[in-house]
């Protein structure tokens, strides 16, 4: 019962600043270079955007089965062996390390946060700086509808690799439909409909919008300076839904790669590996065509948790407790369920690439237009290892990445492949992390 | 009469604290929050305030718990971009809903002359009204301006009353006025700062209700009847009369327990085949209906939750726990397990012992952690980078139960300091499988739950129980958590001493949940506030009595 009804309550019974606080140096002019380097364009003239994402496994690789060492070329072996036919397409990055500094290695989580924010985080839980697809979708976000597209493929939202710091950590979507219903439902502009008029409501929706902004000054005057950075991420995505508002009452322009796809079929939502691959499939496809449709530019996928919960059907063991209690094979020399899922887990990294592969656009795919950050969270996970963790870079990302190349690190630290991955999408970053983690080089050898 | 008797005793009791010198020590409070509401408290206000019919279809971004609450993670968390839109999405459909034929007409205290001209007064009306119980105080004119132009622009522009309002409430909706509490601080005539009415209302609202102050807590706050004692005690009073009281208990034990994380409960059905949702949501209700019949109904000793043999039982539960619970209706029948059955106490019923388990086994180690961090409040470390994990991979390995696997950390020291704090009071509720179904075996094996918890030994899971309600932490960690989750942050240094005073009221009145909530509903220190930063205790470390 409403108690404007005047009865007895019932029981109820870009960077913004210094980005985010992450410890980046800036010198590089900021240049329009989000766009295609490769002469593409779309039909309607306009040049092809660059788009990217990450995709983050966990448990890592079974060390002497995923990739060989030999550095002229990626060599994948049985575990990775769904990878090989797109070994053209990647860039491997092998031997890049996470020195800590002394500050402990919280297991499944260090690992992680080191590699997306080049700093060691110091409590369990703790993210100490933006991610660094925050610090591209800061960059890049701003000219789409949403921001970035962030998806987890075990059922659970808090299964994100994705933050701005640790009490700003971005949910994934876990359910097809309801990534469906976000991107292709209500305010969804269809560029096939030339000539479609805007919804009326979009221009109400703005005065909304900025109804709540006109509060800002007078809110932040009553709170400290803390709690005044709160409101302003708060306040600084209603000025972004503002601008995707003002973006859905344009035409959109006419991108041949576009369709509305089919409403995803309704299924499970959960752990069970079959499950989960589903899921990681159907809102794979999905998201490439929400890309091609230029609703985001960035987005992120992790499709499994840290302390990988995959199971199979029946039996009492997840991903990650096999890695710790299975007996090793001593004629293989590996754990064979643990390695079982290993393999899973990079069959649906592949199926990942394919379904990016499979999208024309101008003279090529959707992959050649993008580049993926895929990595673990530790190199070999029975002995929690955050040396040597797999990253790779997947796709062209416009024409600005060479492919196909094995790069030995040398125990560089794994922040390099980060600050390369941010400098090819145009964030004008020369310097990114902290402590020994911070770096200033290039990987250049995967430059054009 | 018995309650005649108990108000008269505590009475006494209060008179001999005050004798023996056990007033409560001042201190310098802490600084004011900056909350989100929480999706429960989110949910009861619209319940509230629109009613219990208007639908809140949309799921919410976590908070990441802090010091073992929600309610202090409240305390800074933020909201994604995508969370924004989410609000906003769910602003329109809950403004479309109170603004339908049907809704309107009960809460919309007015009508235009015709539905398609705009009527400012009753607009104003409906703003400043509504505004009140989602801001949780009156609004300014400004800000009533600001709505009611907005629903004057819509209005016009869809040629409906009723529609443009809608969009004025949804922008209140969707303002971090609402989803933020926010904490107002004015200084008293001595210049000592001091929470407002308003913030002191909301307090208590979040505390005693889990939802927005009703109106007899703002007129209160108007009426400057919450800047002193007695008009404090007088609204306590009034609400922990309430049935909604119970709602305000549920929240917190919710929280405290971490049951949110039945959201994400899942087990393997093949292995679990009578583990459904139905069952996992029933487990949820049950250790909540417990909990309230033993200490809001029956006002038991807290401390007796670890070892009672009564609770509640449904159809679904009946299923996993093998007894026998339909009831005609299909519902709730009250249940009591035998004497000498391996049920007795909270932590082993299927709240505890299937949500700290994997999907598809038991796990001692989740369990003894989570004994020693949800009920004992303290801190196990998370395992170091470099476990040794071959002792546990000889594939010639004899070991059958889960004491046989578990017994190898104590041979190894980066194991064993952390895994002797958590195993041994694990160990103990090994009859009870990944689903917390009630087992003798394991792969042949017979089960032997013999442990220790801080020096004490025990044979089964009842020993374990009443080592529990024995250890002096338990109580004191109920304070601390009751403590924090009302004031919505940490404890601050100045606060420990007291925690010690709530811990001895607590334990004079008998450990009695009601004294308890309405000692801190009631104190000073819940209202003192420190407008300069005040450094907070470390990571809920277990301080030594002072």
């Amino acid at each position: 019962m409403s108690v404007l009804i005047k009865k007895p309550f019932t029981r109820r019974d870009v960077l913004r600043g210094s980005i985010g606080g992450s410890a980046i140096a800036v010198s590089l002019p900021f240049l329009d270079c989000f766009l295609s380097e490769s002469g593409e364009a779309l039909a309607s003239g306009a040049p092809v955007p660059v788009r990217f994402g990450t995709w983050f496994w966990s448990m890592g690789h079974t060390p002497g089965y995923a990739v060989g060492e030999r550095t002229d070329r990626i060599e994948f072996l049985e575990e990775c062996k769904a990878l090989i036919p797109y070994v053209d397409e990647i860039n491997y990055f092998g031997h890049f390390n996470s020195p800590l500094d002394g500050r402990p290695n919280h297991v499944h989580h260090t690992g992680w946060v080191a590699t997306r924010t080049a700093t060691a985080p110091v409590l369990p839980g703790d993210i100490p700086a933006p991610t660094l697809d925050v610090l591209v979708a800061d960059a890049l976000g701003g000219n789409t509808r949403f921001r970035s597209i962030d998806m987890s493929c075990t059922g659970n939202p808090r299964d994100s690799f994705t933050a701005r710091n640790t009490h700003t950590r971005n949910a994934g979507e876990v359910s097809p439909r309801a990534l469906y219903a976000r991107l292709f439902g209500d305010g969804f502009q269809d560029p096939a409909k030339v000539g479609a008029k805007a919804d009326p409501d979009l221009m109400l929706q703005q005065s909304v919008l900025s109804g709540i902004r006109e509060q800002r000054q007078r809110f932040e005057r009553r709170v400290g300076a803390a709690d005044r950075a709160r409101l302003d991420e708060y306040f600084t995505s209603i000025r972004q839904l503002e601008t995707q508002l003002a973006l859905q009452q344009q035409q959109p322009a006419a991108l041949a790669a576009c369709r509305k796809p089919q409403l995803p079929a309704e299924g499970p939502i959960g752990l069970e590996i079959n499950i989960a691959q589903a899921n990681h499939d159907a809102m794979s496809r999905l998201l490439v065509m929400a890309l091609a449709c230029n609703q985001t530019r960035v987005f992120n996928m992790a499709f499994n948790n840290a302390l990988s919960s995959l199971r199979r059907p029946g039996t009492a063991y997840t991903h990650h407790t096999l890695t710790h209690e299975e007996a090793v094979d001593q004629k293989f020399g590996y754990q064979p369920e643990a390695f079982w899922f290993n393999c899973r887990v990079m069959e649906a990294l592949a199926s990942f690439i394919g379904t990016f592969k499979a999208v024309k656009e101008g003279n090529g795919t959707l992959l050649d237009n993008t580049l993926i950050f895929a990595h673990a969270e530790t190199s070999y996970a029975k002995v929690h290892a955050v040396d040597n963790i797999p990253v790779m870079t997947i796709g062209r990302a416009g024409g600005r990445l060479k492919t196909g190349k094995h790069i030995a690190g040398h125990g560089d630290p794994v922040s390099r492949v980060g600050l390369t991955a941010m400098q090819v999408m145009g964030l004008p970053i020369e310097t990114w992390g902290t402590g020994s983690l911070q770096t200033s080089k290039t990987i250049s050898e995967v430059l054009v | 009469m018995k309650r005649l008797t108990r108000m008269v005793c505590a009475a006494l009791a209060a008179l001999l604290l005050v004798a023996c010198g056990s007033r409560e020590p001042s201190t310098r409070g802490g600084p004011p929050t900056l909350r989100l509401l929480t999706e429960s408290q989110y949910r009861n206000t619209i319940a509230d305030v629109f009613g219990e019919h208007i639908e809140v279809a949309a799921r919410f971004d976590p908070i990441v718990r802090v010091e073992g609450l929600l309610a202090i993670g409240a305390g800074r968390a933020t909201v994604t971009p995508f969370g924004v839109e989410r609000y906003i999405a769910l602003a329109r459909s809950i403004a479309t809903q109170v603004m339908s034929e049907g809704n309107r007409e009960l809460l919309v205290p007015c009508q235009p002359a015709k539905a398609a001209s705009f009527d400012a007064d009753c607009a104003e009306r409906f703003i400043a009204r509504t505004g009140r119980y989602l801001f949780r105080r009156p609004l300014a004119p400004a800000e009533v301006s600001t709505f009611v132009t907005l629903a004057e622009r819509a209005a016009a522009s869809r040629g409906d009353f009723h529609e443009g309002l809608a969009y004025g409430l949804q922008a209140m909706l969707a303002s971090p006025e609402f989803l933020f509490v926010a904490e107002n601080v004015v200084t008293d005539p001595t210049g000592t700062p001091q929470l407002d009415g308003y913030s002191r209302a909301t307090r208590l609202s979040l505390f005693l209700w889990n939802t927005t102050p009703d109106e007899a807590l703002l007129a209160a706050a108007e009426r400057g009847e919450l800047d002193d004692m007695r008009g404090i005690r007088r609204q306590v009073e009034r609400m922990m009369e309430s049935t909604r009281f119970e709602t305000g208990v549920r929240a917190f034990f919710t929280d405290m327990l971490a049951l949110d994380d039945f959201q994400t409960l899942e087990k393997d059905s093949s292995l679990y085949p009578a583990f459904s949702l139905a069952v996992a949501n029933d487990a949820r209700e049950q250790v909540l209906r417990t909990l309230v019949e033993m200490l809001l109904v029956r006002e038991e000793d807290y401390r007796d939750i670890f070892t009672t043999r009564r609770t509640v039982m449904s159809g679904p539960l009946g299923l996993v726990y093998r007894v026998p619970a339909a009831s005609p209706s299909g519902g709730w029948v009250p249940f009591e397990f035998p004497e000498g059955d391996p049920r007795a106490g909270i932590q082993t019923q299927l709240s505890f012992v299937a949500l700290h388990s994997h999907p598809g086994k038991s796990s001692p180690t989740l369990r003894g952690k989570a004994i020693r961090e949800l009920l004992l409040c303290q801190r196990v470390p998370d395992p170091p980078g470099s476990v040794n994990f071959d002792l546990f991979n000889d594939p010639n390995s004899p070991g059958k139960t889960a004491r046989d696997r578990l017994v190898r950390h104590s041979t190894d020291p980066s194991c064993s300091g952390c895994h002797k704090l958590m195993d041994p009071i694990g160990l103990a509720l090994e009859n009870f499988d990944g689903a917390g179904q009630q087992r003798w075996y394991e792969n042949g094996e017979l089960i032997d739950t013999s442990g220790e918890i801080n020096g004490i030994r025990f044979t089964d899971s009842a020993g374990l129980g009443s080592a529990l309600r024995d250890d002096p932490a338990v109580p004191a960690c109920l304070v601390r958590r009751a403590y924090t989750y009302a004031a919505g942050r940490p404890i601050q240094r100045s606060e420990r001493k007291l925690l010690n005073h709530f811990e001895d009221e607590f334990a004079a009145e008998d450990f009695r949940l009601r004294e308890l909530i309405s000692a801190i509903a009631t104190s000073d220190a819940l209202y003192a506030v420190s407008v300069a930063p005040v450094r907070t205790a470390l990571l809920d470390r277990q301080e030594p009595r002072t």
